[in-house]
């Protein structure tokens, strides 16, 4: 039986003429290495600069120069920033795909292109908007070897005039980008930015679908990628060993770490640094060097995508079993080396949960947005060192690389608490310790760092094989309670995990799961399901594993629950299967997608209404 | 007041700790062990030269050789790690604490096996730690099967012929950066003694491949890893001695017999030279020598290689003198001022 309304509720259809406001989505598709990044940021910043929400995101091969890339601006004056499927206004720069492009689009649609590419011969239902880019750019850039750079930025003059974009914050959005060292880049691209908007001026009615408009959503906010917002995080929490090996899409973070630990984590008294990076020379040994780290005290930390995360497989058990602190971030993609390095996925959370060998299973936490990326960076390295275990921060790809709104990160102004670690002093004290025994009831260990200066402070580390005083042992009483122990531990964690975030709504009776970056469709989603079909549907978005008691709850309390998943076979939904009864699990529902982009609002609820229908 | 006579004073070293202090719990690896003669020494060389066991930290990998750092050094903290990858151990805990001493125990399964890649990565940093391979040229734990050290044409028990060459950890170590290399059999006690207290000494990479036999599965005819067969074919380069900063040097040095090379805490290696001029601070003639030696069927033994100048890899990364592991957070926080700046600049 359904509960679906035969037909859709208040759909708002576009009438001819009428101009949308601050709600479009513009497509650039280009050729990768084009300098077109420069202007498609300096685009989406002049939006943002309008008070304007607004995302970007950059669809890209694996590839350094010649392959085709899109680029996606959505500006929403409700703030949905999540990806929009529809393309109302395309920029078809690169020949090798723009046919298709075109072919895509919805009736309606607009299409600035490069004049010889003829695209108008195509379709007679969408607008175009042909522009000689060759000829604009020669004369403002007298140097034939840069036009291939600068003539991208003629676009954004183009689509400024089409849009009503404010020139004056183009031009700020470039002198940001370029900053004061490289005016002259800056100035460069200026010229041509304006070549493109007199071109328009002179040549086009102002009589576009869409247009943005100044408005006032986005004061104070800031505009940052999820790598930088998690090394800001990792710097604030006191991250003292980095280790690492580049992977797309981790690399970035730790480039971005780089840069802010030099700024701001050199001793103003000695100019030394009071950190070490290391490019490792593998993903082995980067999470060797990272536990290595946590055990002799440090906040250690590495970040990897799925196949790196494939080989740190049997460190982690290890982490796990000797009970060492680390913080390995995830930025998942699309695996393997050969997949879709490139393409945004969930496809590690089954893999990560209970990776290595044995009974191992270890935290994850799951940041949406910038501002989680930050916060829960501080968290996670105070959870490692608070459990001694290793932690995964899980982000992808989308989140990881492409540019977001976001409110700036307030200063984490609880101090630091390194756990439970005994000083020789405490030993006096205590007469000695045993490092595995559950003192406190929490199946956490003390622990002593080496080079601590007292006779009883000395342990031997190795995996499993240990009675509680760190001591060689294969009996059988020894292993169990160790590994009940464990399991202890981690029930603990399930009360100190970030508690998940319930959106809900009047009368709902079905809801959603989900976690990190599919936050956005899903909340859109809940709107159009409301909106234009009369559903009502609440939201839970988990933002840790283990699960805490809320997701239980929180399944009792609905008919249908739609785990969504950006991933073939429903990781996430799998994992909650292996937490509970039958009962629950009957009302579990899964909502797949994985084709690589970001997860869009449409696809959501479309699936919804399906199996709704059902 | 009593007037019994008081027992013996115990024999200290200069920090006033006894021999014992510097022991493991009981060996478990067999009897006549080469690996046990290497613990043995280890102690020794820790407490004569009066290093604080609470400032050093054991690492090893997996394998006979690895379980042997339980059984030294038992005020010390020690990690037994993983596979062929105790140097990504031993690199993260010595960046965490520089001011450790980190010595790595590792087999050749370990180290010229599964480990030849971090081995390689290790000595290409020079990173400061004592790194002694006990090299037997067979798997033990798994029960007699060749390593990457085996030799062409030696045999296993079983009689089976290894038909591939073996890495020689030396040469490889000397040709991509350590800056202490040195060759030496269980079985010779001062002069392995002389080298570990070099290494101690020694700011850098120290690499010590130790010929130490197995006793189980290749100390037969057809090994080429057997007491017999490195007694009948070692060749030592040199004679070696060891003087610690804080011992005078009272012998003079006789011109062209004997080269003293001091190290960076004033400690003195003596070389006594034997049969043949060897410069030990030159790299082409110590790959040279190794050649020669390979091609003679020699175990060719002593100090092949010595740099006190190269820069470590933590003088590279430009830490701080103070451990970072344990800097407090005013120093590893920045400022409430630092944030606002990186958040101004993404306005």
């Amino acid at each position: 039986m359904s509960t679906l309304e035969a037909s859709p509720a208040e759909r708002v259809f576009e009438e001819p003429g009428r101009v949308v406001t601050n709600d479009l989505s513009i497509q650039v598709a280009t050729v990768i290495g084009s300098g077109s990044q420069t202007a498609n940021s300096v685009l989406m910043r002049a939006i943002f600069q309008m008070g304007i929400p607004v995302s970007g995101k950059n669809m890209f091969p694996s590839n350094i120069a010649g392959l085709p890339t899109w680029f996606t601006i959505r500006a929403s004056h409700k703030g949905y920033i999540g990806r929009r499927k529809e393309v109302d206004f395309l920029v078809a720069m690169n020949p090798e795909t723009a046919r298709e492009d075109v072919t895509k689009l919805d009736s309606g649609a607009e299409v600035v292109y490069d004049e010889p590419l003829k695209l108008n011969e195509l379709r007679s239902d969408l607008r175009f908007y042909p522009v000689p880019f060759d000829k604009l750019v020669a004369p403002v850039c007298p140097d034939a070897k840069l036009r291939k750079l600068v003539r991208n930025m003629i676009y954004d003059g183009v689509v400024a005039w089409i849009l009503s974009v404010e020139m004056e914050e183009v031009q700020k959005a470039l002198v940001k980008q370029f900053g004061k060292r490289k005016a002259k880049a800056a100035e460069l691209n200026w010229n041509a930015a304006r070549a493109g908007y007199d071109f328009a001026e002179r040549t086009f009615a102002k009589s576009a679908a869409h247009r943005v408009e100044r408005m006032n959503a986005t004061a104070g906010k800031i505009i940052i990628d999820g790598n930088s917002a998690c090394a800001l995080g990792a710097m604030f929490a006191g991250v003292t060993v980095v280790t690492w090996y580049p992977i797309t899409p981790s690399s970035s973070l730790v480039e971005s770490l780089i840069g802010y630990m030099k700024r701001f984590r050199m001793d103003p008294e000695t100019g030394k640094a009071t950190y070490a990076i290391v490019q490792a020379e593998d993903e082995l040994a980067s999470i060797g060097m990272a536990l290595g780290a946590g055990w002799a005290g440090a906040r250690s930390m590495t970040a990897t995508a799925g196949p790196g995360i494939s080989l740190m497989s049997e460190f982690i058990g290890l982490g796990y079993y000797a009970e060492l602190p680390a913080v390995i971030y995830d930025v998942e993609r699309v695996g393997p080396s050969t997949g879709l390095p490139t393409r945004t996925q969930q496809g590690d959370i089954l893999m990560v949960a209970t990776l290595s060998h044995g009974d191992t299973k270890h935290p994850m936490f799951f940041p949406c947005s910038p501002e989680e990326c930050f916060s829960m960076s501080i968290d996670a390295f105070e959870f490692a060192e608070k459990f001694q275990t290793p932690v995964f921060v899980m982000t992808d790809l989308d989140l990881g690389m492409n540019n977001w709104m976001a409110d700036p990160f307030p200063y984490p102004e609880k101090l630091m608490d390194r756990g439970k670690v005994l000083t020789a002093e405490d030993i006096e004290r205590l007469g000695g310790f045993a490092r595995y025994r559950d003192v406190d009831g929490d199946g956490v260990g003390y622990r002593t760092l080496p080079g601590t200066q007292h006779r009883a402070a000395a342990y031997f580390t190795r995996g499993s094989g240990h009675n509680d005083k760190a001591q060689y042992t294969e009996r059988e009483d020894d292993y169990i309670n160790n590994m009940d122990r464990l399991a202890h531990k981690f029930e603990v964690m399930r009360r100190h995990v970030p508690e998940p975030v319930e959106h809900a709504r009047e009368g709902a009776s079905i809801g959603f799961v989900a976690v990190g970056t599919s936050d956005y469709a899903v909340r859109e989603s809940c709107d159009q399901l409301e909106r234009e079909y009369g559903i009502a549907a609440d939201y839970l978005r988990l933002r840790a594993y283990p699960f805490t008691e809320r997701l239980k709850d929180f399944i009792r309390r609905h008919d249908r629950v739609y785990v969504v998943d950006q991933n073939r076979d429903g990781q996430l939904l799998a994992l909650l299967r292996l937490e509970f009864d039958a009962d629950l699990i009957a009302k579990l529902r899964s909502l797949r997608y994985y084709g690589g982009l970001p997860l869009d609002a449409r696809t959501v609820t479309d699936e919804v209404l399906r199996q709704e229908n059902q | 007041m009593s007037t019994t006579a008081a027992p013996p004073p115990k024999k200290v070293n200069r920090l006033g700790l006894e021999v014992v202090n510097y022991k493991g719990s009981k060996t478990t690896l067999c009897a006549s062990c080469g690996h046990n003669s290497i613990s043995e020494r280890i102690v020794e060389c820790f407490y004569e030269l009066g290093v604080d066991p609470m400032n050093v930290a054991k690492f090893s990998g997996i394998g006979c050789s690895s379980k042997s750092p339980a059984y030294f050094l038992g005020l010390s903290h020690g990690f037994n790690g993983v596979h062929g990858r105790m140097p990504a151990i031993a690199t993260g805990a010595l960046l965490a604490n520089r001011n450790l001493l980190g010595i790595g125990v590792t087999g050749d399964g370990d180290t010229a096996s599964i480990g030849i890649g971090q081995f390689m990565h290790l000595v290409r940093r020079n990173m400061p730690m004592i790194y002694i391979i006990e090299d037997n040229g067979v798997y033990g734990l798994t029960k007699g099967q060749f390593s990457a050290t085996a030799d062409l044409g030696s045999t296993l028990k079983t009689g089976t012929h290894n038909d591939l060459p073996p890495f020689d950890c030396c040469a490889l170590a000397l040709k991509w950066g350590a800056t202490f290399v040195a060759r030496s059999f269980s079985g010779d006690k001062k002069q392995l003694q002389a080298i570990i207290k070099t290494a101690i000494a020694h700011r850098g990479l120290s690499l010590i491949d130790v010929v130490s036999p197995c006793v189980t599965f290749n100390d037969h005819e057809g090994s080429t890893k057997s007491y017999s067969y490195v007694k009948d074919h070692e060749e030592a380069l040199h004679e070696l001695s060891f003087v610690p900063f804080f011992e005078e040097i009272s012998v003079e040095i006789p011109e062209g017999e004997v080269r003293d090379v001091e190290m960076h805490d004033g400690s003195h290696l003596r070389i006594r030279k034997l049969d043949r001029d060897y410069d030990p601070t030159d790299r082409i003639a110590a790959l040279a020598v190794l050649e020669e030696a390979s091609k003679k069927h020699e175990v060719l033994t002593g100090v092949l290689y010595l740099d006190t100048t190269k820069p470590t890899f933590i003088d590279l990364l430009n830490m701080t003198d103070e451990q970072v592991a344990t800097l407090p957070q005013s120093k590893v926080r920045p400022s409430r001022a630092a944030l606002d700046e990186a958040m101004e600049e993404l306005r």
